[in-house]
């Protein structure tokens, strides 16, 4: 009897571990990575499955914990809100995996007040410093305190979650140094809690995604930023100014990472290469901003002659515009 | 004059003690109407924003970028599967397990030291249940960012539920049946398999349904494993047309589940995908309904052969 169980067990077990072989032969492409790209890639992913018949699978582990599967080879393609950093450069060295660095779209950080707000239409750099910088914290509290002629009224401040990409961005771009920030904001990963927070009090201010912003338009009212340090004249956040390169430093980039590799398999191939050709469209579909006229064909040149590595080691790149940064070689 | 005296203080304490009664028996109403006004308020807000959202289309489409077009297919069907596997798996062993803890373990420091751990498990946040599971089921078992994957850490975060209600409901059981089945000759496993365990069966039940409703709205060790968000097939069928007819390649499959369906909805801008995540919230409720109202069928039927 008892051993009749063990073969039993034994049987099925086997045919459990005979099983994964079988289906790591189907063809499925493999992406994870930012859930700020994520709406873009889906509807990438969603229209090729469409077209081809291929499938799909898009993940959303965070830029952060989709370059650690990447690293591993366990994904054809990586969505970041951010240039690869150093660790994960090298983690991706010790995994033995190339991959191209292809920038897709721009996402713009978008400064956002109460639409009852009826005493600023825009805000200074500085003055965003002053507001959001670690120092800030538990003394920059009023209204007051950044411009005399503005309320005497408690400032309710918005902000991102410091696990996502837009907390890294926003603090590097405003307070120079990537996740300094007061501590003392309501903070959240899903930007709708901050819609909610800053249409809700009319002494609110927050930052956050472009696409959220434009979603609810109505009720919430985007400032005007001044580059003061600059010399630049006000910007207000919109497709325009950031395909002009105006609206920096507060757009960025959003990228796909691809593994060489994977290349090989002919429906990654594909997929890329799809990408590549609907993504102007489909991130206009889902509120991102298109990358500018010429620079599409630049990153299909990078893919097609297969430049590895990123162009963004070492170096800060808040402020230059897409433009130079496809002119730059990459570095494996 | 003093008996009556003492008669009517003797009433006074009587009337005071039936006060405290009542009123305890008042307070535990407006507690359970709260609770359930709660759950009512949380019901009604999630119809309102997405009962309109439910239909055919929405419960057969995949994913989208366009609300409009979006469903939860690939989301329902993961979820069931999940439940299927946690179910197979956390019933069984932790059945037996508080079988053996009860019934079979010598009461010693050994046991004890078990028994404080296991009541330690349940209190274990989810997230942890998935950073094991990926480091042992996905990597070293290599069973990949899979369905089995998924099911066997939901199954191991509900284990101890299990385990706890079983030995309850051991307990509850008259130590009269356990002697009486010994005293005709049978063995522990005799007294167990025909007596204990069919009238334990209520409290059983009751903590499977506890167990599998709290497995169902995990999103946390899900995530941590690899379930995906974006899936727009379903994974191949249990069942086979021909020879063998039956097929384990489900388990391996990519998933997504519902609850990870609705993060990513109510992460998204517009309106239109927040009553998305709340028509797949309500859809979860009734899953969970559904289950556990089986599971209160069942029950019914395995007591009415209660014979004392």
């Amino acid at each position: 009897m008892k051993i009749n169980y063990l073969l039993l067990m034994g049987t099925i077990l086997g045919l459990f571990a005979s099983i994964p072989s079988h289906l790591r032969a189907e063809q499925v492409v493999k992406i994870d990575g930012s859930s700020t790209v994520y709406p873009i890639t889906e509807a990438v992913a969603e229209e090729f499955q469409k077209a081809t018949g291929t499938k799909v699978t898009v993940g959303m582990s965070g830029t952060g914990g989709g370059f650690k599967k990447f690293a591993r080879g366990e994904t054809d393609v990586q969505d970041a809100s951010r240039p690869i950093q150093e660790e994960e450069v090298k983690a991706a060295k010790e995994g033995g995996i190339e991959y191209l660095e292809l920038p897709i779209a721009y996402d713009a950080l978008t400064v956002v007040v109460n639409a009852k707000n009826d005493w600023m239409e825009t805000i200074k750099v500085s003055e965003l410093k002053k507001i959001w910088e670690p120092e800030a914290q538990g003394k920059i509290t009023k209204w007051s305190q950044i411009r005399p002629e503005w309320p005497d009224k408690e400032i309710k401040l918005y902000g991102a979650g410091s696990d996502s990409g837009t907390f890294d961005y926003f603090t590097e771009a405003i307070n120079g140094r990537s996740k300094a920030s007061r501590g003392d904001y309501t903070a959240s990963e899903d930007d709708n809690v901050l819609v909610q927070g800053v249409e809700g009090d009319r002494y609110a201010l927050g930052y956050m995604g472009f696409s959220y912003y434009a979603a609810h338009k109505k009720r919430l009212k985007a400032l005007g930023i001044e580059w003061d340090a600059k010399g630049k004249s006000t910007v207000k956040p919109s497709e325009e100014t950031v395909l002009a390169g105006t609206y920096n430093p507060l757009s960025r980039p959003l990228f796909i990472y691809v593994n060489v590799k994977s290349l090989e398999k002919p429906e990654v191939k594909k997929f890329v290469e799809f990408y590549l050709a609907q993504v102007e469209t489909l991130a206009k579909e889902v509120k991102y901003i298109p990358l500018p006229g010429d620079a599409y064909g630049k990153v299909k040149a990078r893919f097609e002659k297969r430049e590895k590595g990123t162009a963004f080691l070492h170096q800060s790149d808040l402020a230059v515009p897409i433009g130079e940064i496809l002119n730059r070689a990459p570095v494996p | 004059m003093p008996a009556s005296q003492n008669l009517r203080k003797q009433e006074a304490r009587a009337s005071r003690r039936r006060s405290i009664d009542r009123w305890f028996g008042r307070i535990g109403f407006l507690v359970t109407l709260g609770t359930l006004g709660v759950l009512a308020i949380l019901l009604l807000n999630l119809a309102a924003s997405g009962l309109t959202r439910i239909d055919w289309q929405f419960l057969l489409s995949f994913p989208s970028r366009r609300p409009a077009e979006a469903g939860i297919l690939s989301a329902w069907v993961g979820t069931i599967l999940l439940m299927m596997v946690t179910a197979s798996v956390a019933v069984p062993l932790g059945v037996a397990a508080g079988i053996y803890l009860e019934e079979y373990a010598p009461k010693n420091k050994w046991t004890d030291f078990v028994e404080i751990n296991i009541s330690n498990l349940a209190g274990v946040p989810s997230i942890l249940y998935g950073l094991m599971a990926l480091g042992l089921f996905v990597y070293q078992f290599r069973f990949g960012q899979s369905i089995l994957a998924g099911g066997l850490a939901l199954a191991c975060l509900v284990l101890p539920i299990v385990i706890v209600a079983t030995r309850e409901a051991l307990r509850t059981i008259p130590a009269s049946i356990r002697e009486a089945a010994f005293a005709l000759g049978a063995t522990r496993w005799q007294a167990v398999w025909h007596h204990l365990l069919p009238y334990s069966t209520g409290g059983i039940a009751t903590g499977v349904i506890l167990a599998m409703s709290r497995a169902i709205g995990e999103s946390a060790p899900l995530i941590t494993i690899g379930a995906l968000t974006f899936i727009a097939f379903l994974p191949p069928a249990p069942i086979l047309a021909h020879a063998p007819f039956i097929s384990f390649d489900w388990l391996f499959s990519p998933f997504t589940a519902l609850p990870i369906q609705m993060f990513n909805w109510v992460s998204r801008p517009g309106e239109e995908f927040q009553s998305n995540a709340a028509a797949a919230g309500l859809f979860l409720m009734l899953i969970t309904l559904s289950m556990n109202g089986a599971a209160i069928l069942l029950r019914r039927h395995a007591q009415r052969n209660i014979k004392w």
